[in-house]
């Protein structure tokens, strides 16, 4: 299980993150809410190690990961896909997994042979299977589609053969039709592959359909926690956020 | 696989053997003089192609290892009197040791600030050879020749074998460093270049990776200029001034990033104006200035960039690549 416990992070004197307690359960597939500027993706950024908390606990099963480096959280079985696909431009689909997964098992300086590593094709065939990105291998990464760039960014946090995925905005800038189709693979890996996925989404039509929970954040606070039943009754939530039924949907 | 190693040492093979024939066929001495100092170039422009296209890390400094190369060497021969191998293989030694210790200091930074602390410590070297007069001789350079003892039968103060043992360094050195591009390393050494940050999480040790870059750069660097202190029997301040980081920096340009072969086009380019435009003018800066300009503005990239993207955007291709869906 992934807990945080009281984690509070400011920038220049402003809580980005203030007195926060939440827990993800192991196998659980989360959906973060909340307005613009509410904190999330600094919540994802603290979990992960890109910022240090100033205060509170990041704990996965036991182990505290507050001041532990990004590549030791890895490790641990956290892993993150970002909002921007972070991917390597020059690289195909399967030069760029198969690049990853041998980076991942420390071969990354191998001298003496080619690239790349047959002892590490089937993890990156396997991973590149998951999210249906094969019919792509041989594609320049700069020359996907926006959606499978997102893909590919997932598909590089899931070499790491992480117990945690984190997903930030994985639909940020996509068409409708690429919306679900990309949702569609997360919700079919997670229930495959049996990991906690928690996610950022603005998307509510998605986030109702697919999480089976929600944790609603707002001003850098927990505002609301539950099933996606529960959230949708909630008056805290609906009055600071998704508006009633005849008001403004933000 | 695509490219093995075995595949590059029978191509090697074939280029080595037609090189050595050719002078037998054709005997031109300027041939021989150009190709000798051709492989000294392309072994160091190629090297310094390591760092700036498959490791995004843009050298200004990089002459400092074939001044470096051609002095030890230099130093070596005329004061130990050493044997030949002997002598090369401890200047790879010092080489890589001085690489080491420059790039535990130079890769840690980005971009520019690596650009200048490499021409820094470049010219640090350059003042070293100008004001230890005792050993280097100053801006006289290592006069009196470089005593070049033959070893194993083969006699490199004689022109043809010296052109036959650069041919051998260029095309084992090539060799090399095409296997190191194409290693696992090679590709942890672009994926820095393309996002160093997310190599970073994915278990990428990225300082170490480009320290070893850096040291393998500056070993096939100094080798260039041990070919061209072998090639003029001594060995000179230039070699080891900004200048000569501008000329690998010019060739790579000329030539192209993005192919192995590139710098050693860009090689041929290069020296080829040199000789030619020099006979023709003695604005040799300006007129190299303004083809290095055509090349830029005109291009926009090296010449086998250019030709590499014309080909693949050519309709022959481009249908070729749908057939292959």
């Amino acid at each position: 299980m992934l807990t945080i416990e009281r984690l509070s992070k400011s920038f220049d004197g402003i809580a980005a993150i203030s007195d926060v307690t939440l827990e993800f359960p192991t196998g659980s597939l989360t959906a973060v809410i909340g307005p613009n500027g509410a904190g999330k993706t600094t919540l994802f950024n603290l979990i992960s190690g890109a910022f240090k908390a100033d205060a509170g606990r990041v704990m996965l099963d036991g182990i505290d990961l507050v001041g532990l480096a990004r590549a030791e959280i890895v490790r641990c079985g956290i892993a993150r896909a970002f909002q921007v696909a972070s991917i390597f431009p020059s690289f195909t689909v399967e030069e760029t997994l198969n690049a990853a997964v041998q980076a991942h098992r420390g071969r990354a300086a191998v001298l003496d042979r080619r690239f790349p590593l047959a002892e590490c094709c089937e993890r990156a065939h396997e991973v590149m299977d998951m999210l249906g990105l094969a019919k792509e291998a041989d594609t320049l990464s700069a020359r996907l589609s926006h959606g499978d760039q997102k893909l590919l960014d997932v598909a590089l946090a899931l070499v790491l053969q992480p117990r945690v995925l984190l997903l930030d905005e994985p639909t940020a800038g996509m068409g409708p039709d690429e919306r679900w189709q990309m949702i569609e693979r997360v919700y079919r890996l997670w229930e495959r592959e049996k990991m906690t996925v928690v996610f950022i989404e603005h998307d509510m039509d998605i986030v109702f359909k697919i999480a089976n929970s929600i944790r609603v954040l707002c001003y850098g606070r927990v505002l609301a926690e539950g099933t996606p039943d529960q959230i949708r009754g909630n008056a805290d939530v609906i009055a600071a956020y998704l508006g009633t039924e005849d008001g403004a949907n933000p | 696989m695509r490219h093995s190693f075995r595949r590059d040492m029978i191509i090697g093979a074939i280029a080595v053997t037609a090189l050595v024939l050719l002078p037998l066929v054709w005997p031109n001495k300027a041939f021989i003089d150009f190709t000798i100092r051709g492989a000294s170039f392309a072994l160091f422009a190629t090297s310094l192609n390591l760092l700036v296209g498959y490791g995004g890390m843009v050298s200004f400094g990089h002459g400092m290892f074939f001044g470096l190369g051609a002095y030890s060497f230099g130093l070596l021969m005329q004061r130990t009197g050493m044997s030949i191998p002997a002598a090369f293989a401890l200047t790879i030694v010092v080489t890589a040791a001085v690489a080491l210790a420059v790039g535990a200091i130079c890769v840690r930074l980005k971009e520019i600030y690596f650009a200048f602390l490499t021409l820094a410590f470049q010219m640090f070297l350059y003042s070293l050879v100008i004001l230890w007069v005792p050993l280097t001789g100053g801006d006289q350079g290592l006069r009196g020749g470089i005593p070049r003892p033959s070893f194993l039968g083969i006699d490199l103060a004689d022109q043809r074998q010296l052109y036959i043992a650069s041919c051998v360094l260029l095309v084992g050195g090539l060799i090399l460093m095409h296997h190191i591009v194409e290693s696992p390393f090679g590709y942890t050494l672009r994926m820095i270049r393309d996002n160093a940050t997310r190599a970073a999480f994915l278990g990428v040790e990225v300082f170490r990776i480009k320290l070893v870059a850096f040291v393998l750069a500056g070993i096939f660097g100094g080798i260039g200029g041990v070919i061209m202190s072998l090639f003029v029997s001594g060995a000179y301040p230039e070699f080891a001034n900004w200048t000569m980081s501008g000329e690998a920096v010019f060739i790579v340009m000329l030539g192209g990033i993005s192919t192995f072969f590139g710098p050693v086009v860009g090689t041929v380019i290069l020296l080829l104006l040199n000789d030619v435009v020099t006979r023709f003018t003695e604005y040799y800066g300006l007129t190299l200035g303004a083809i290095i300009l055509l090349f830029a503005l005109g291009l926009r990239r090296g010449l086998t960039d250019f030709l590499l993207d014309y080909w693949r955007r050519s309709p022959w291709v481009l249908a070729a690549a749908k057939r292959g869906r």
